[in-house]
């Protein structure tokens, strides 16, 4: 699903250089549930941003699910991001003045997507969700949990094949986290790979594998889980 | 996409009503002040032959003082008015396919109908060639020929407003109408011509309206009248009306129509040969310098549009570059307040291009909303002008009046600047780096 072979990224200004990653390499494969840790300052968040197309990255190769990704203009990488990947971050990102109906339709506007199609989808990943009935409602009159759940369902609604959450617990009580991780947990099971950077050692602990990040490099790549069943096998990178 | 954008815009325009107000006021009034001032501009420029530009001319030539010119500071501006005999040997040539002597004067009008009661008319002498030179629409009849001309023929054309005054509705060719004392056949009347400027008559001023009655211009030589007008000289004319006619006064306009463009060298030798002969009889003291206009040069050179004017389409259109600016600040203000939602639009799969669409759909809906206000306060400040000017009381209340082109005009270039003051915020949004904005919120 996800490949980074030496990958770096070089922050340069007119008087320091810095070195957010340096000979990074990671493989993720279909359908693992994977913990991304290290200290602040490490290099998680830039990982993300690069996994994520959000950053371009200085160095190395990158493939996603299959796609090299360097060297893609700025319109292959949005439908890139558009059709494959899913975001959830720490501050849920929602758009304050959207209600949930339409915060949850906006990854499926820029795919192009027929009304109907939409609406189906949009009601489909809010159930899921289990805030079918609040469609109608804005941001403002949501709990933290549950802002956090409109965002893992705008992230579901557009199917995409990779979930990257940052921190998606960072901002919620312990019982508001544990229901997002089970719904993660949920997520995953059904087959969506999910990638997710955190400091909390509890949520990190509920993924499959951890893989540790110290000054840009990965330190750690302990706890990799049996692969589910044979296709995964066959599309994992090897 | 279009109508997702144009939702979103409505949305974000009413998420902050007063700032959206300030946005489209600044346009509106920024758009206000200059259409107003350049609907009098460009009324006050129009060229009403502009189709004729090419073959309608208007000679000029220099039979001022010897020791002092025309206009001392500019030695190119040149009389802008005839001496008799100086038209009346260019009429006479008859080198053009039209030609035509004119002044103004005005005259008594004993209405037939008694419920109406006699008046002062304003009356334009002129040759019969006028009328088609002009391309003067008629209601009813035409003009009169050169054989009316050369005959002292009683005829009269009337404009639309004098013959609907004198004879209501119907048409009064064949009717007489009683003018100073005599009576004239009425063989023509005119379907609204009031040029602007009133280009053919300039030494009085570009704006005056049309004259209301037309006749031969030898009927007013023969009763012995000069111009309402201008008359001008520079020694003294003498005594009596056929000094007048001999003197170097000049109080006449003069135009003609050349049958093609590529005439105009071989008229304008013949201005020349006539005035060097006329230089041989001890006319003409001063250097040879003849002129020969086209209507859009003749209208330049006399300078119709004042400074004045222009000065004031200058002063509006910096008053809307103001307004501009500081609608762009303020656009710029409201677009990165949304930085975090534009990290997030981006993250989700929009593309640059799709952000720009968006955000500069937002500054055309602005855009729109400022012209329709910017109309409203446009149509209002040239009212105020007519109100502060008076419609009968100078050129600019009497052009300030909102035509269809200038409608359209207003309204195009409300939108070509709102988009234009939205295009750098716009761009700033679209360089809004995802990652920052996400991790920020």
């Amino acid at each position: 699903m996800l490949v980074m072979r030496s990958l770096s990224k070089v922050y340069r200004t007119h008087l320091v250089e810095t070195h957010a990653l340096r000979d990074f390499n990671l493989t993720v494969r279909d359908g693992e549930f994977v913990a991304v840790t290290g200290p602040s300052g490490s290099g998680k968040t830039t990982f993300l941003n690069i996994a994520g197309l959000l950053e371009e990255f200085t160095g190395g190769e990158y493939h996603l699910d299959s796609v090299d990704v360097r060297g893609l203009d700025d319109n292959a990488r949005s439908r890139l991001r558009n059709e494959k990947i899913g975001f959830i971050f720490q501050g849920f990102n929602l758009i304050p003045d959207l209600n949930l109906f339409d915060n949850v339709d906006v990854p499926l506007r820029y795919r192009g997507l027929k009304s109907a199609e939409r609406k189906k989808r949009i009601e489909h990943a809010l159930t899921r969700v289990g805030l079918a009935s609040r469609m109608r409602h804005y941001p403002a009159e949501l709990s933290g949990g549950q802002q956090q759940r409109v965002a893992i369902a705008r992230a579901l609604a557009g199917e995409p094949k990779i979930l990257l959450a940052d921190e998606p617990t960072g901002n919620l009580d312990s019982l508001m986290a544990r229901g997002v991780m089970e719904l993660l947990e949920e997520i995953n099971q059904q087959g969506t790979t999910i990638i997710m950077v955190t400091h909390d050692p509890e949520p990190a602990a509920r993924a499959h594998r951890n893989v540790h990040i110290i000054d840009g490099q990965v330190t750690d790549l302990a706890g990799a889980p049996p692969l589910r069943n044979a296709t995964e096998a066959l599309v994992a990178n090897g | 996409m279009l109508g997702y954008y144009f939702w979103l815009a409505a949305r974000s325009l009413r998420r902050n009503a007063i700032l959206t107000a300030l946005m489209i006021a600044a346009i509106a009034l920024g758009i206000g002040a200059s259409m107003t001032s350049l609907t009098v501009l460009r009324a006050m420029s129009g060229n009403p032959l502009a189709h004729k530009d090419d073959v309608v001319r208007r000679p000029q030539v220099d039979n001022w003082a010897p020791a002092r010119g025309w206009n001392q500071n500019d030695p190119n501006d040149l009389p802008n008015l005839f001496t008799y005999q100086d038209a009346k040997a260019f009429y006479d040539a008859q080198k053009a396919k039209y030609q035509a002597i004119m002044f103004p004067n005005v005259l008594s009008v004993e209405p037939a109908n008694r419920e109406v009661k006699p008046y002062m008319a304003t009356v334009l002498f002129t040759h019969g060639d006028m009328f088609p030179m002009f391309d003067i629409p008629f209601l009813h009849g035409g003009g009169w020929s050169k054989a009316q001309d050369d005959g002292n023929a009683r005829v009269a054309v009337l404009s639309r407003a004098t013959s609907e005054k004198l004879f209501g509705a119907e048409d009064p060719i064949g009717r007489t109408v009683r003018l100073g004392g005599e009576d004239f056949a009425v063989v023509g009347v005119m379907n609204y011509w009031d040029p602007r400027p009133h280009f053919y008559e300039v030494s009085s001023g570009g704006f005056q309206t049309a004259e209301e009655i037309y006749l031969p211009f030898n009927l007013g030589i023969e009763r012995e009248l000069n111009s309402s007008a201008n008359n001008n000289c520079w020694q003294d004319p003498g005594q009596g009306y056929e000094a007048w006619l001999a003197s170097d006064c000049v109080w006449l306009a003069y135009w003609l129509e050349l049958e093609s463009a590529s005439d105009a060298d071989e008229y304008k030798a013949f201005i020349d040969a006539y005035v060097t002969e006329q230089k041989k009889l001890g006319r003409f003291p001063r250097p040879l310098n003849n002129q020969f206009h086209t209507v859009s040069s003749w209208l330049e050179g006399q300078r119709v549009v004042s400074r004045d004017v222009r000065t004031q389409a200058w002063m509006s259109a910096a008053f809307l570059i103001v307004c501009l600016i500081n609608t762009i600040g303020l656009l710029l203000a409201k677009f990165m307040a949304r930085a975090s939602e534009i990290g997030l639009r981006r993250a989700v799969g929009a593309s640059k291009r799709q952000i720009f669409a968006q955000y500069l759909t937002e500054a055309g809906v602005v855009g729109v909303a400022g012209a329709l206000i910017g109309l409203v306060v446009t149509a209002g400040g040239l009212a105020g002008l007519r109100l502060l000017y008076g419609e009968d009381g100078g050129a600019t209340g009497l052009l300030a009046r909102l035509d269809t082109t200038m409608v359209i005009v207003t309204a195009l270039v409300a939108i070509a600047a709102s988009i234009a003051a939205g295009l750098y915020p716009t761009w700033r949004a679209c360089g809004i780096t995802p990652a920052t904005q996400l991790k920020s919120n």
